[in-house]
């Protein structure tokens, strides 16, 4: 099989081809560096939707596999280059190649300066992302864990606002520490399993080590998600970081975390899994409710849309560890929902930034009549978010509240009650922040004079929005497609952990 | 036929989207036509199915369009379900929500956002279908979160009125978030039927408690308690019943279709629609039912407090919700249903044709300014549209009764139709709501047990409550002399308000004969009927019962007409201010229920957010905790190190944690110099490298 074409490999590095495009472009011509750019990832968006052609939504395994070895020291290391996708990670790899175009098509005025190096970045950045989606040799899955950080290091930190060589840095040292654990723990499976290989590492982690592993992967991954209390760093890391980095960072990078969790921390580690469930639902809880509180009386529009991520990743860590197929399934579709509608949201706060050179709430109000397209498209995209029914984020909050609260078994234990019916109130409170925040912004009448020949919306904003609007109301109406692709392999993993559960009794 | 029913939704929709793109061009009024159109070709859908079942022996069905959310177990799809109990309300959302948009037409006429307004309307028409016609909670759910959606923005249409520019805005949010208070009980419910029955359509739930319902009673009790929360939210009732008057912000027809026919009967709906659940939950029917006899009366005694023409009316609807919620409670759902029908009808008519007395106002008053006497010398003479805020004066409350005064002089078709709807609600025979009311009032009668006796008494009063704030009001309005310049330049409205308000106000005239007594012929009509999808106890008409409320009735007309016709008003002060004192100001104040909820849970909400938000999270957490003790701590334990301990094994430290802050500046600080040539090739060199290892590894 030839590794360097097969359609994974093409679809992680295609965007090097990109960047090495660029290098030949010189700084002046900036169209010409952008629409490389965009072209570029466009590319890879059709050659992500060649992968999605090929791959067989029936078969719960590993599918489009590609191995080669890659690094081999003596019998005990054996890193190969190894990747392969199930339906989980397709559908992440398919929202990382359809978010990298929009936000890079959405810099285009805002990125003036250094728009070479901003390109290179952003594209290196994808490449990092898809390949921690893709990777089933662990090693090679640390190395673009963490090459995935360079790039989003130098975006915050050069393009970023006023402090952000401060939210650049505390992005950067904080997921770094929380990935040590990780490098031991990969290193430790992979000398004492015998394997760095995901497939065939599975269900052979004696469940005596499980427990500390778990501890070790759920450290790195916790902090990129991030569960409460981990949480310092994205308030920092979204206000200073450029619009299209926060639309990534909370988009896809934050996904890192919640896969991580769904492929090792479910995957390798079921019965670890089982024990630590009702504790990191309690987290999870406490991070619907406290993200949502905290997000309310945010005076800076971008604070406020970086807390709900708080809150709204809280669901998908509760849908995880529910450890059923609606919990799980839920889970990964509330995965693409966060990035769709908080990447829409984060454009929208770009927007007006671009416009007015401030976030703060106070400044805006009665926007409505002077934005009227942008005011009804910013309406669905919050709605989204709060999760009414008909739109993208009502599906995956539903099936995730519906199976945590069955998680404890048939009628659902007096635990997995709870959680589910704290974690609801969740659902109060998101109307609570985003209908405000709506008021704050569009309603009531236009008493700042800087908001009162602001001009709406022009075409190349809308086309960064409407794809998204397409996606939000198309899983809203008819998530069918997207349940399809992963039901097998979600499948596969939940009686896996069944198995486990039997195993622990 | 059958088959047709996606269109009753389809219809709507398409009108929706004709105004969204051409709307504006089309402009005033044919975006309203366009979307009165589609409501109507909705409301024909309704017939037809109304004849299929007619025609098919009233057997259910279910007619499949598509999956919509299928995990493991879990398989709801989006389909319709088509029987007696849906298609009534299909019939009524569609044909009074076709009246109401054609009232709208001339009451938007002029309306800078007119084409919107319809989109709205048409959205919340489809929505209030998914409502009624889902064959499954889930799509119940989604049409009752959608008329949510419709409410907020109808309540917020004109987002940049009210109290401060926000108070419509801020009417709106607080009817959305209380009714999510209320779907959080409804999704609870849901989350308890679906781990119980496995499923979330009506004909498997049902079936379910039907074959293990004394076992699970329990359950039923939980599930039932939780919907009642869910429909206290949706049909006002105590304890969230506080955002409907506040919703009277909206436009006036949005007042009669969603605040008054249609969405706010919902909770009914599904009350009634889970029936199977609620007979093994008998402890939950008598919460329900005491609860809608509280709030009947509540919510009327409230209504006897108030000056403004709309609110008057959004208290008597919460009143009349209650009614409807106590039968529902009391298993008397045909009493129910036959109380939602005709409500419908008078009190749309009541709040179009108080819109109609507020539109005549606001032309009196404009009128006023267009001649350049009043509102002190603003003497414009363009045209100002209705509704526009009240430039020339501030002050003036065209909505406020005691500003009103002989208006029948001025509108009389209004004035005619008012005093129909007004003696339908009060129940006076032989008008719809007599009908409907006696049937509840016997239901309470007949139950012979305290709670209700209990029930019986609270509805007694409200019933008394309703006809005197309703003889109240007609007096203040309509009789007397005008008390203010407007009120003298008022006129009636256009024709395409008044024929709608006449349709209704036939409808209120005969919408009893519904449901008439079983001694008459045809009676009952109603209950053979619903009794096909639902399980029906008949109740026999009681002369004793009927009796006595027409009794309460008259008596409390004739005692409006004491306090209010006798002698008529003249100043602003109102006469039961002196007889009725502090009690009075405590019903003007509304029971002081908003000033609870800002003390107890607003004010707190915010002090807690605000305390999580700056000092927990920011101050401490991320200021303290993270930047001083974890980020200074190491900073100062890196320096004490490198002044003891060899500089290489530091640096080697630094390398992996906190001396990347020096190194990352540095390699910034050599970016920022502008040899950006210098990186790129060390980018190059990176990438060649991992190219060339994939030729090796080929």
């Amino acid at each position: 099989m030839n590794v360097l074409f097969a359609t994974l490999t093409l679809v992680t590095f295609f965007p090097v081809l990109g960047v090495l495009a660029l290098l030949f472009v010189p700084e002046e011509q900036k169209d010409t560096l952008r629409w490389t750019a965009v072209v570029t990832s466009v590319i890879t968006f059709i050659l992500s939707l060649v992968m999605l052609a090929q791959f067989n939504p029936a078969d719960p395994g590993m599918q489009l596999v590609i191995r080669a070895p890659w690094i081999n020291i003596g019998s005990t290391w054996n890193i190969d280059f190894h990747m392969g996708i199930d339906g989980a990670s397709l559908l992440l790899v398919l929202l990382t190649t359809f978010l990298t175009p929009i936000a890079i098509f959405s810099s285009w005025t805002a990125i003036g300066e250094r728009v070479k190096e901003y390109m290179i970045f952003f594209l290196l950045l994808e490449v990092g992302m898809v390949g921690v989606f893709v990777s089933l040799d662990l090693f090679l899955f640390y190395v673009f864990w963490e090459f995935s950080l360079v790039p989003m290091y130098f975006l915050i930190g050069i393009w970023g606002g006023q402090n952000r060589m401060y939210a650049a840095i505390k992005f950067f040292l904080y997921t770094m520490a929380g990935s040590i654990l990780m490098l031991l723990a990969i290193l430790w499976l992979g000398t004492n399993v015998g394997t760095f290989s995901y497939t065939d590492m599975l269900g052979k982690v004696p469940a005596a080590a499980q427990g500390l592993l778990f501890v070790a992967f759920a450290a790195a991954f916790a902090i990129k998600v991030p569960v409460w209390p981990l949480h310092s760093w994205l308030p920092d890391a979204h206000v200073e970081a450029p619009t299209a980095g926060s639309v990534i960072l909370a988009g896809v990078l934050l996904k890192l975390g919640t896969y991580g969790f769904l492929r090792f921390n479910l995957g390798l580690f079921p019965e670890a899994a089982r024990q630590y469930a009702p504790a990191i639902a309690v987290l999870a809880v406490i991070g619907i409710i406290y993200g949502a509180i905290v997000s309310y009386p945010q005076k800076d529009v971008k604070k406020l849309v970086a807390y709900s991520s708080v809150s709204h990743l809280g669901f998908v860590m509760l849908g995880l560890f529910a450890l059923n197929a609606q919990g799980i399934q839920g889970a990964v579709l509330q995965m693409i929902n966060h990035g769709l509608s908080t990447g829409a949201l984060f454009l929208i706060v770009g927007m007006i930034y671009e416009r007015r050179h401030t976030r703060e709430l106070a400044q805006f109000g009665g926007l409505w009549k002077v934005m009227p397209l942008y005011g009804t498209l910013t309406l669905i995209v919050t709605l989204s978010s709060m999760g009414l029914p008909g739109l993208n984020g009502f599906v995956g909050e539903f099936a995730i509240l519906l199976g945590a609260w069955g998680a404890g078994g048939a009628g659902g234990s007096y635990g997995s009650v709870l959680y589910a019916a704290f974690a609801s109130l969740g659902v109060i409170l998101a109307a609570v922040y985003m209908l405000w925040m709506f008021q704050r912004m569009f309603l009531g009448k236009v008493e700042n004079s800087a908001n009162e020949g602001l001009k709406d919306l022009n075409w190349r904003e809308v086309t960064v929005l409407v794809p998204l609007l397409i996606v939000i109301f198309w899983i809203g109406l008819y998530p069918a497609p997207f349940f399809h692709l992963m039901a097998p392999s979600v499948g596969k993993l939940v009686s896996a952990l069944q198995t486990a559960a039997v195993a622990l009794r | 036929m059958f088959t047709l029913i996606p269109l009753i939704i389809a219809f709507p929709l398409l009108g929706l989207l004709i105004n969204v793109v051409a709307g504006k061009r089309i402009g005033d009024p044919w975006a309203g036509i366009i979307a009165s159109l589609a409501a109507g070709a909705a409301f024909v859908i309704a017939v037809l199915q109304l004849v299929g079942l007619a025609t098919t022996g009233f057997e259910p069905q279910v007619v499949k369009l598509a999956d919509w959310i299928v995990i493991g177990q879990l398989s709801v799809p989006w389909a319709f379900q088509i029987d007696t109990l849906s298609v009534t309300m299909m019939l009524l959302v569609t044909g009074v929500g076709a009246l109401i948009h054609v009232y709208a037409i001339g009451y938007m006429k002029g309306d800078e956002r007119f084409h919107r307004f319809f989109v709205y309307l048409n959205l919340f028409i489809a929505s209030m279908l998914v409502l009624v016609s889902g064959d499954n909670y889930l799509m119940l759910f989604v049409g009752w979160e959608g008329v949510g959606l419709c409410s907020y923005l109808l309540i917020g249409f004109w987002f940049d009125r009210g109290e401060g520019g926000v108070g419509n805005a801020r009417a709106g949010r607080k009817a959305f978030v209380v009714n999510r208070v209320g779907d959080f009980g409804f999704v609870l419910a849901m989350f308890l039927i679906f781990w119980a029955a496995k499923s979330l359509t009506f004909t498997d739930v049902f079936k379910f408690f039907e074959e293990h319902g004394a076992a699970v009673a329990p359950l039923a009790t939980a599930i039932t308690l939780f919907m009642m929360l869910g429909a206290a939210g949706k049909s006002a009732q105590i304890p969230l019943f506080i955002w409907l008057p506040d919703a009277m912000a909206g436009p006036t027809p949005v007042s009669a279709l969603i605040h008054a026919a249609t969405m706010v009967t919902a909770g009914i709906y599904m009350i009634v629609r889970s029936n199977v659940i609620f007979s093994f939950a008998p402890a939950s029917q008598m919460t329900v039912a005491l609860i809608g006899a509280a709030t009947a009366f509540v919510a009327g005694s409230i209504a006897l407090g108030q000056f403004d023409i709309k609110r008057v009316l959004a208290y008597s609807t919460i009143s009349q919700l209650g009614f409807m919620i106590a039968a529902a409670g009391m298993g008397a759902y045909v009493a129910a249903m036959f109380h939602l029908l005709t409500h419908a009808f008078f009190k749309a008519l009541l709040f179009l044709s108080s819109g109609s007395v507020i539109h005549g106002m606001e032309h009196g008053r404009h009128a006023l300014a267009a001649e350049g006497h009043g509102g002190g010398g603003h003497g414009s003479h363009t045209p100002i549209p209705p509704h526009a805020p009240a430039h020339d004066a501030p002050t003036f409350d065209a909505q406020d009764m005691r500003n009103m005064g002989n208006l029948r002089k001025h509108m009389p078709t209004t004035f005619w139709v008012y005093v129909i709807g007004s003696l339908a609600l009060a129940g006076v025979v032989p008008f719809a709501g007599f009908w409907s009311k006696d049937e509840i009032l016997t239901s309470a009668w007949t139950m012979g047990t305290w709670n209700g006796w209990v029930v019986f008494g609270l509805l007694l009063v409200a019933a008394f409550f309703t006809a005197f704030y309703m003889g109240r009001q007609v007096f203040m309005v309509f009789f007397g002399s005008e008390r203010t310049e407007p009120a003298k330049h008022a006129h009636e409205s256009p024709k395409v308000m008044l024929y709608p308000l006449i349709a209704l106000a036939v409808l209120s005239v005969v919408g009893g004969a519904l449901n008439l007594p079983t001694f008459i012929p045809g009676g009952e009509a109603l209950g053979r009927w619903i009794e096909h999808t639902v399980e029906v106890h008949p109740i026999e008409f009681d002369g004793g019962v009927a009796l006595i409320s027409t009794v309460v009735a008259l008596f409390a007309i004739g005692l409006s007409y004491l306090v209010y016709g006798r002698r008529p008003m003249t100043t602003m002060a109102d006469p039961l201010e002196k007889s009725l004192g502090g009690l009075f100001t405590f019903l003007h104040g509304k029971w002081y229920v908003d000033e609870l909820y800002q003390a107890v849970i607003l004010r707190p909400f915010e002090d807690l957010s605000r305390f999580a938000a700056y000092a927990l999270d920011w101050d401490l957490w991320h200021n303290v905790v993270h930047d001083t003790v974890i980020g200074g701590g190491f900073r100062r334990l890196a320096g004490f190190t490198a002044g003891f301990v060899d500089k290489g094994i530091v640096d080697r430290f630094f390398d992996g944690l906190g001396g990347f802050v020096r190194q990352a500046a540095s390699y910034l600080r050599r970016l920022q110099t502008g040899y950006v040539r210098n990186y790129a090739l060390a980018v190059l060199v990176g990438v060649l490298a991992i190219l060339s290892l994939f030729f090796f590894l080929k």
